[in-house]
């Protein structure tokens, strides 16, 4: 019991991690329609970007490495990269293809997945990188001690910023006025339009939210696994999420992020030993596959009435 | 002045449902078939049919196998590397298992295999719509690559799961330089081919792009959506596994199954968006820019420039080249190069003398 439980959270703590990925999807399509295939490379790249800052900064600004100035400084001109590159694509690749079908703006997102992969390593090279937060990965004793679990320190303080962050955007989606434009272009792009709401605008603060988002999920996940190339992998850890909780909703990635963190890693455990293994690359999606069936837009999708 | 169906005339109904209705057209056709199989094989080199016509032909096909689904019925698909994947093992099990099975037999059952799994992992587009299917889609990308590996049965308990082509003969003729294998895979290509393009011009491709354009409408006036659409993924599988089998015998030799991941998914994908979604020739355009990009890329930068540039970032330049081109090419065209090509045709007809 202990161990199934032990499984259990581990995987509940991995699937917030997904939701954290999923959710940068979620923002974009919400707010502009576009499936933004694109999202893990923003991961790869926003994580890439904070570990160079970090390295270059010292040389530049005489702050010792590891200082929380250093941190600091890097943080924000990471995400400032990430606003930049986000108010960039919205002007040069979404806005001449306004009204196109959704596959081709699906295509040009993976078109910038190459093109920021090949910026990201060109700028900072392509050799792996440790990124170290100055959170160590070792159990919590407290539940050793007590519960007999083994539950890493690490997960639980990286889920709970993840949970923070939410809880930030929540607020701030439903509190500010910038918020209200985000939620009213998300209902309706021409309502949204004719009440004044100055669409592009919205599309590049967008962006540049998918970006802050796709810089703390990189930070955690980089932290994690290191900083390189297979972050951009973390795009395919998010999609079963995404059609899972749907593509529309904000607490369906995070109810599908935990959904899919858990049963794939009891998979793993219970079931993989059967199979040979190896099943947590196929099963989120087998698994999503079938949960679509039963509700065609996911969990919290918008339900789509068909007309003639 | 040259290209303009003015006095051609049709005087049966044979004449009237013909593939290319302009006379100018049956000649253009007959006389690039002409070169392709008489003149090609003599003057191109090794390289060029191994790494450039051999490649531009498959891909052609596997990515006029996922234009069936995609551009025709209208169901976005990522798992096309891995019907790929079930075309070629299904081949080398046929032609391991059973002695003295002819290839094309072995190829026609392989694509069968694929046909038979693309209903299976078809069957969620009846209820799956969009971008939901498209992930769908993904599970079967992911699944069948990794049964592949698993289960060493399918590739002889090989290490890996690596498999090595068997040779290929056919009536005594040995299938081994390149030129043959060119000219084997440009006959099975053509033939599909054409029979691709009459599918998509009588009922059958009708009946897909109905669904395409609004498959509730297309389920009123009377049109089964279940057998549609799985008609759509069988045949577009079947075309994918053909293409698998071609690009295990006829131009890698030995290949596994990890090859047949997610990226060259993409890469199909891509030849249908640039070449022209919903056009049989589009495919084939958008394969050979595909194939050929990354050789021009490649030699651009291990040429001239490449003295002056280090390996590592040329590759990152590759990448970045080639991602902004297929931003641009969607910006700037976005129903891809087969549309030019249309529009070239509009302006012939009027030329010299537009006015």
């Amino acid at each position: 019991m202990t161990f199934f439980l032990e499984v259990l959270i581990g995987g509940l703590l991995s699937g917030v991690l997904y939701a954290l990925v999923a959710l940068g999807f979620v923002l974009i399509f919400k707010a502009s329609g576009v499936f933004n295939f694109a999202q893990g490379a923003m991961v790869f790249f926003a994580a890439l970007t904070f570990v160079g800052f970090t390295e270059v900064l010292p040389g530049w600004t005489g702050l010792a490495q590891g200082t929380a100035g250093n941190f600091w400084l890097a943080f924000i001109l990471a995400l400032s990269s990430m606003i930049v590159l986000g108010i960039a694509t919205e002007r040069v690749v979404l806005r001449p293809l306004v009204n196109q079908p959704p596959i081709t703006l699906f295509m040009v997102t993976i078109g910038l997945t190459f093109f920021i992969e090949g910026v990201a390593q060109g700028i900072w090279g392509s050799h792996v990188r440790g990124l170290n937060l100055g959170i160590e990965d070792v159990p919590v004793m407290f539940l050793l001690d007590n519960f007999d679990m083994i539950i890493s320190q690490f997960d639980l303080i990286a889920a709970g910023i993840a949970l923070v962050l939410f809880v930030t955007l929540a607020l701030l989606f439903q509190y500010t006025k910038v918020g209200r434009a985000l939620r009213a272009v998300a209902d309706d792009h021409q309502a949204a339009l004719s009440v004044g709401i100055p669409l592009k605008h919205i599309w590049a603060i967008v962006w540049s939210v998918a970006g802050f988002v796709a810089l703390i999920a990189g930070l955690i996940w980089g932290a994690r696994n290191g900083v390189q190339f297979a972050l951009t992998f973390t795009a395919l850890k998010a999609l079963p999420v995404l059609i899972l909780g749907g593509f529309t909703s904000v607490p369906g990635a995070i109810i599908g992020g935990l959904i899919i963190g858990a049963s794939e890693k009891l998979a793993e455990v219970y079931l993989g030993p059967f199979v040979g293994g190896g099943i947590e690359g196929w099963f989120p999606y087998i698994l999503a596959m079938l949960f679509l069936l039963v509700r065609p837009e996911g969990l919290f999708g918008e339900k789509h009435i068909d007309r003639v | 002045m040259f290209y303009r169906e003015a006095g051609q005339f049709k005087a049966s109904y044979q004449a009237d449902s013909r593939i290319f209705p302009i006379r100018q057209d049956q000649i253009g056709f007959v006389a690039l078939m002409a070169f392709l199989f008489l003149v090609v094989p003599f003057i191109a080199n090794q390289y060029w049919l191994q790494a450039v016509l051999i490649p531009v032909l498959i891909f052609g096909l596997a990515a006029l196998g996922l234009n069936i689904l995609t551009g025709y019925a209208g169901q976005l698909s990522l798992g096309s590397a891995a019907f790929m994947a079930v075309g070629a093992f299904g081949t080398y099990n046929f032609m391991l298992r059973i002695d003295g099975m002819p290839f094309l037999v072995a190829i026609l059952l392989g694509g069968l295999c694929a046909a038979a799994v693309g209903i299976l992992f078809g069957l969620p587009s009846l209820r799956i719509k969009g971008f939901y299917l498209a992930v769908a889609t993904l599970a079967a990308q992911f699944f069948i690559v990794w049964v592949l590996v698993k289960f060493g049965w399918f590739s002889n308990y090989s290490s890996s799961g690596v498999i090595t082509a068997q040779r290929v003969n056919i009536l005594g003729i040995d299938f081994r330089s390149p030129e043959m294998k060119y000219l084997l895979t440009l006959t099975v290509v053509t033939v599909l081919a054409l029979l691709a393009k009459n599918m998509v011009r009588s009922s059958t491709g009708r009946k897909w792009m109905a669904v395409r354009d609004m498959d509730v409408a297309a389920e009123v006036i009377g049109i089964r959506l279940m057998r549609t659409k799985l008609q759509a993924f069988a045949i577009s599988s079947f075309y994918c596994g053909v293409a698998g089998a071609l690009y295990a015998y006829m131009y890698l030799g030995t290949v596994e199954p990890e090859g047949f991941n997610l990226d060259l998914s993409f890469k199909i994908l891509f030849m249908i968006i640039i070449g022209g979604v919903g056009s049989i020739m589009g495919s084939f355009i958008g394969a050979a820019f595909i194939v050929l990009l990354p050789v021009l890329l490649n030699v651009a930068f291990h040429g001239s420039i490449g003295a002056f540039v280090p390996a590592d970032l040329a590759s990152n330049m590759e990448l970045i080249i080639f991602g902004s081109l297929i931003i641009f090419f969607l910006i700037v065209e976005p129903h891809g190069l087969a549309r030019l090509w249309q529009l070239a045709k509009e302006k012939l007809r009027l030329w010299p003398f537009p006015h």
